[in-house]
């Protein structure tokens, strides 16, 4: 089982350095010369030229390539190049808690109201509850999210004045503010990931309630209650889990365009605003975090799966 | 050179499970009945017309021209204009009305080019095999391990913005669901005995691919088809809605609603009806998907593929 | 002084269970009666689909609802009607009083709770122990059906143990609580035939020492020659004939029963002697006429059985058979001899 771990962590990584270099070349292949551009914006010739030298500009490419890896590595992402010219790397350290506190909010509302509805309505099949349940979900998947979160805002914000509309606290100035300020937010990336993960209880549950072995532990005369939590729900989880790595990635999708609906300076809305604004640098930094962030996560779906199936942790 | 009499037979059976044969009359009779059977998918059925011919006729439907900045503003919804209008004075209704034109255009369109690509992309990887195949497939599992709306901001961020440019965009960001899926039906379908007996009767892999496999292979891709197409209609919203997407000019939904963001305390009516049409929208075609997804797996399992 | 047993530990009368599908209803058991002793070995005997084991789940009130019902009759284990109890008090009785061992050894374990747990699960619902009680028990039990290293296979999850040691699992299982009744469902089908035999063994050995009663539901001769004190033949969801492992096998009076022991290739007859199977199909239960059920594929029949049920008549000592032309079956088997 090692190996497999440590085959998975060299292959994210292998990807990991893939994407980055993807990310350079193609920045670098917009027409109209972003970067130089860039300079043009600085104005002062003597800081253009330091620039000019630090980044490699008038260099080859793949010396370029090489100076951006090296500066990359040091934790180096370049600044932006508006106003202050504050530094990528803390643009994004500043942004990064906030994705990650929005992220698993969400996740763990979703997965709260996911499993426990997925579970009912699969020992009741067919029943007002499942049949409601069913619905709800495709409503869920079919809604835009941020649709959604404009009608979050409308209802809750704007008319019932019960909780704020944009922005976002961090924890360090109180958990119910930071709370409240994120309750619509992962209310409105959550849903479309409950759903997915709802429904794919619901089929897994039911497929295990089928089994031989829940009939055994039927016939040994085992309350119902044992039968559903302790028998039949491990064995449904280990399917959910591959479909939760896929779901956690529409979640940060979600999440990017949630940050920009509620004006939360994540990493999402980081991200588009250096987009509209050209901002380059800070463009590049926050596609490699993303895309960090994906890679790692679906690699930590991979580590989990191995903790939970018997069969494949003593292969 | 005599054919053997046993590859001959082996055709003619395979002619028969080819989707070109009589099969093809029954399979839509079939599908039909499904689909009226089931009330969801029905009722998404109408809906989806209704979108579609709305879509065909707004210059006719739209009670007035979408641009026009003439009417009071922010009005809410009455009988004179029954969505409302926006705070530049404009008719919601006629935007949302031109709006699905462009929407749905865009959404059709961004997937019939995605299939077509992804589609050739898989069969080529699933029937040559080797190094070509591992190329491709190299490719699309790193573009899978991302969300296909990722994808397309990332495009995004190279390409620029503007109604051409975001079309490429998730055209590309949406190929890899159909190259994965399209490959994994051209490795099943290869190894059929039909596909044996044509190669031993000399046909050409163009001929192999285009008569016996792709085929078979259209009844996952259709279901893909459908599932992409919302999906693409969910990026557009969202990279419109973004400021990424249509340039102003060009009402689609996303961008209807994000002219009307800053005003939603005001007018809720700006929130509400555009998301409303994108949801009606993808929850239909998710109905029909389902409805459809269902009468595939039946017969699959009976064999008929 | 020796009390006269009034009732048998276990008496089923006239069980039927039925099944609700789109072409019809079902009637996989159709009015059966036997009882069983304690301590004794009865077999049910039949082919595939003739519904002996719905009778077993059926027992067990495993029917799932409502797909099925059970439509009649009445189930009496020392005493009590099962049938006429809530959900609860039947779920106390599973395992601690009955048990049950399924045929697939393979599929009848859950794949991600640990061997120990699985045993051990039952003494602490039913019997109150302390987990490390539990596991203690559990130990020897394992040790009793014959695995060895009891204590680290313990810890061991299904997939790390074969076949036929997952069937001793199950054993345990089911012996765990000290049942007085264990019903097992064609137990070594899904065997090797080298296992097998050691299985059975293992059951004959540990029901005789505690004394527990064994309904096994089988459709392979063999076994049953061997290890059932009583035999119940079954057919079409109904007993054909029920009497002694000895009276069956030496003195069949009933068709179907002459018919399933011809078929069977047998090592003291000389190769070149024919297998004898039995003509037609198992009737459609759907479908089920006034007659005999096994009318159809019946070298002795006459006019009367299409059209009247042979009900089961005694025909001295034990010894039961539902057919009209039973002298007739057991004039053959004298001939033959």
């Amino acid at each position: 089982m090692y190996r497999y771990l440590i085959k998975r962590t060299f292959s994210a990584l292998v990807v990991t350095w893939i994407v980055a270099t993807l990310v350079f070349f193609m920045l670098r292949a917009v027409p109209g010369d972003p970067l130089a551009a860039m300079l043009f914006d600085v104005g002062d010739p003597q800081a253009a030229q330091e620039l000019s030298q630090k980044y490699g500009l008038d260099q080859p490419v793949h010396i370029q390539y090489v100076k951006w890896l090296g500066h990359m590595l040091q934790g180096d992402f370049g600044s932006s190049i508006y106003g202050s010219r504050v530094p990528v790397s803390q643009i994004i350290s500043e942004a990064l808690p906030r994705t990650i506190s929005l992220a698993l909010l969400s996740f763990f509302i979703a997965i709260t109201i996911a499993v426990p509805a997925g579970i009912f309505a699969a020992i009741r099949k067919n029943s007002a509850l499942d049949h409601s349940m069913t619905m709800l979900a495709f409503l869920g998947l079919s809604m835009p999210d941020f649709w959604l979160a404009i009608l979050l805002i409308i209802v809750f914000a704007a008319h019932l004045h019960w909780l704020p509309a944009i922005g976002y606290v961090p924890i360090s100035q109180g958990v119910w503010p930071w709370l409240k300020h994120l309750i619509l937010p992962s209310i409105a990336a959550g849903t479309a990931f409950s759903a997915i993960i709802a429904r794919m209880i619901r089929s897994s549950m039911l497929e295990v309630i089928k089994t031989d072995y829940i009939q055994v532990a039927r016939s040994k005369g085992l309350r119902k209650k044992t039968i559903l939590l302790v028998h039949a729900l491990p064995n449904a989880l280990i399917p959910v889990v591959t479909v939760i790595g896929i779901a956690f990635a529409l979640l940060m999708a979600t999440t990017v365009v949630i940050e920009n609906v509620f004006s939360i300076k994540g990493i999402g809305r980081v991200l588009i605003q250096g987009i509209l604004n050209r901002d380059y640098p800070v463009v590049q930094g926050a596609i490699l975090v993303v895309s960090v962030i994906f890679i790692f996560t679906n690699l930590l779906v991979d580590l989990l799966y191995t903790v939970i199936d018997p069969r494949i942790r003593y292969e | 050179m005599a054919r053997t009499s046993t590859a001959q037979r082996i055709e003619q059976n395979a002619d028969q499970n080819s989707a070109e044969s009589t099969d093809h009359r029954s399979r839509w009779a079939d599908w039909w009945l499904t689909v009226v059977h089931d009330k969801k998918a029905f009722a998404g059925l109408i809906v989806l017309t209704i979108l579609l011919m709305t879509a065909v006729l707004a210059p006719l439907i739209a009670p007035y021209d979408p641009n026009a900045m003439e009417y009071d503003m922010m009005e809410p919804p009455s009988f004179k204009h029954p969505l409302g209008t926006d705070d530049l004075g404009r008719d919601l209704l006629s935007r949302i009305i031109y709006g699905t034109k462009i929407s749905l255009f865009i959404g059709i369109t961004t997937v019939a080019i995605s299939l077509s690509i992804g589609v050739v992309l898989g069969v080529v990887a699933g029937y040559f095999g080797g190094w070509l195949d591992h190329i491709i497939m190299r490719y699309i599992d790193l573009q899978w391990a991302f969300p296909n709306f990722i994808i397309a901001v990332y495009l995004v961020a190279v390409f620029g913005t503007g109604i051409l440019n975001l079309t490429i965009a998730i055209s590309l960001a949406f190929l890899d669901d159909f190259a994965r899926i399209t490959r994994g039906m051209v490795l099943t379908i290869k190894k059929e005995q039909y596909v044996s007996a044509a190669r031993a009767m000399g046909a050409s892999d163009y001929r192999i691919m285009r008569r016996y496999i792709l085929p078979n292979a259209t009844a996952p891709i259709i279901v893909q088809a459908t599932v992409s197409v919302s999906y693409a209609i969910l990026a557009e919203a969202a990279l419109s809605f973004l400021g990424l997407g249509v340039e102003a000019t060009t009402p689609t939904w996303g961008l209807i609603l994000a002219e009307g963001r800053s005003f939603i305390s005001r007018a809720w009516w700006l929130g509400v009806f555009p998301g409303l049409a994108i949801m009606l929208t993808v929850l239909s075609i998710n109905f029909l998907g389902d409805a459809l997804r269902d009468f595939m797996d039946v017969r699959e399992s009976r064999g008929l593929i | 002084m020796e009390l006269t047993k009034l009732s048998s530990l276990f008496e089923v009368e006239d069980l039927r269970t039925q099944f609700f599908t789109p072409t019809g209803i079902v009637k996989a058991v159709d009015g059966i009666s036997y009882t069983v002793d304690e301590g004794e070995t009865v077999a049910i005997v039949g082919e595939s689909g003739c519904g002996k084991s719905v009778s077993a789940l059926s027992i067990l009130g495993l029917i799932p609802e409502p797909a099925g019902k059970i439509a009649g009759g009445s189930i009496r284990f020392m005493g009590t009607d099962l049938l006429k109890l809530s959900d609860e008090e039947i779920r106390r009785m599973r395992g601690r009083q009955f048990a049950m061992i399924f045929q697939e050894p393979m599929t009848s374990l859950n794949p991600v709770l640990t061997i120990g747990r699985q045993i051990r699960e039952t003494l602490q619902t039913h019997l109150g122990l302390s987990r490390e009680q539990a596991m203690q028990r559990a130990e020897e039990l394992l040790g009793m059906v014959g695995i060895a290293d009891a204590g680290g296979r313990l810890k061991q999850y299904p997939h790390q143990l074969s076949g036929g040691m997952r069937q001793r699992v199950m054993i345990a299982m089911a012996l765990s609580c000290e049942p007085e009744l264990i019903i097992a469902d064609e137990p070594t089908t899904a065997l090797d035939v080298t296992i097998q035999a050691q299985i059975l063994e293992l059951m004959k050995d540990l029901t005789h020492r505690f004394d527990v009663a064994l309904i096994i539901i089988t459709h392979n001769l063999g076994v049953v020659a061997r290890y059932a004190d009583r035999v119940n033949v079954m057919y079409a969801g109904k007993f054909v004939e029920m009497g002694t492992a000895l009276q069956i096998y030496h003195g069949p009076k009933h068709p179907y029963t002459l018919g399933l022991l011809r078929s069977v290739p047998r090592l003291d007859h000389p190769r070149s002697e024919r297998l004898i199977p039995i003509v037609g199909q198992p009737p459609d239960l759907t479908r089920l006429g006034n007659g005999c059920t096994y009318e159809p594929r019946c070298s002795f029949r006459v006019s009367r059985c299409a059209a009247e049920f042979p009900p089961m008549q005694n025909i001295g000592d034990g010894h039961f058979s539902a057919c009209w032309q039973y002298k007739e079956v057991d004039q053959t088997t004298r001939d033959r001899s």
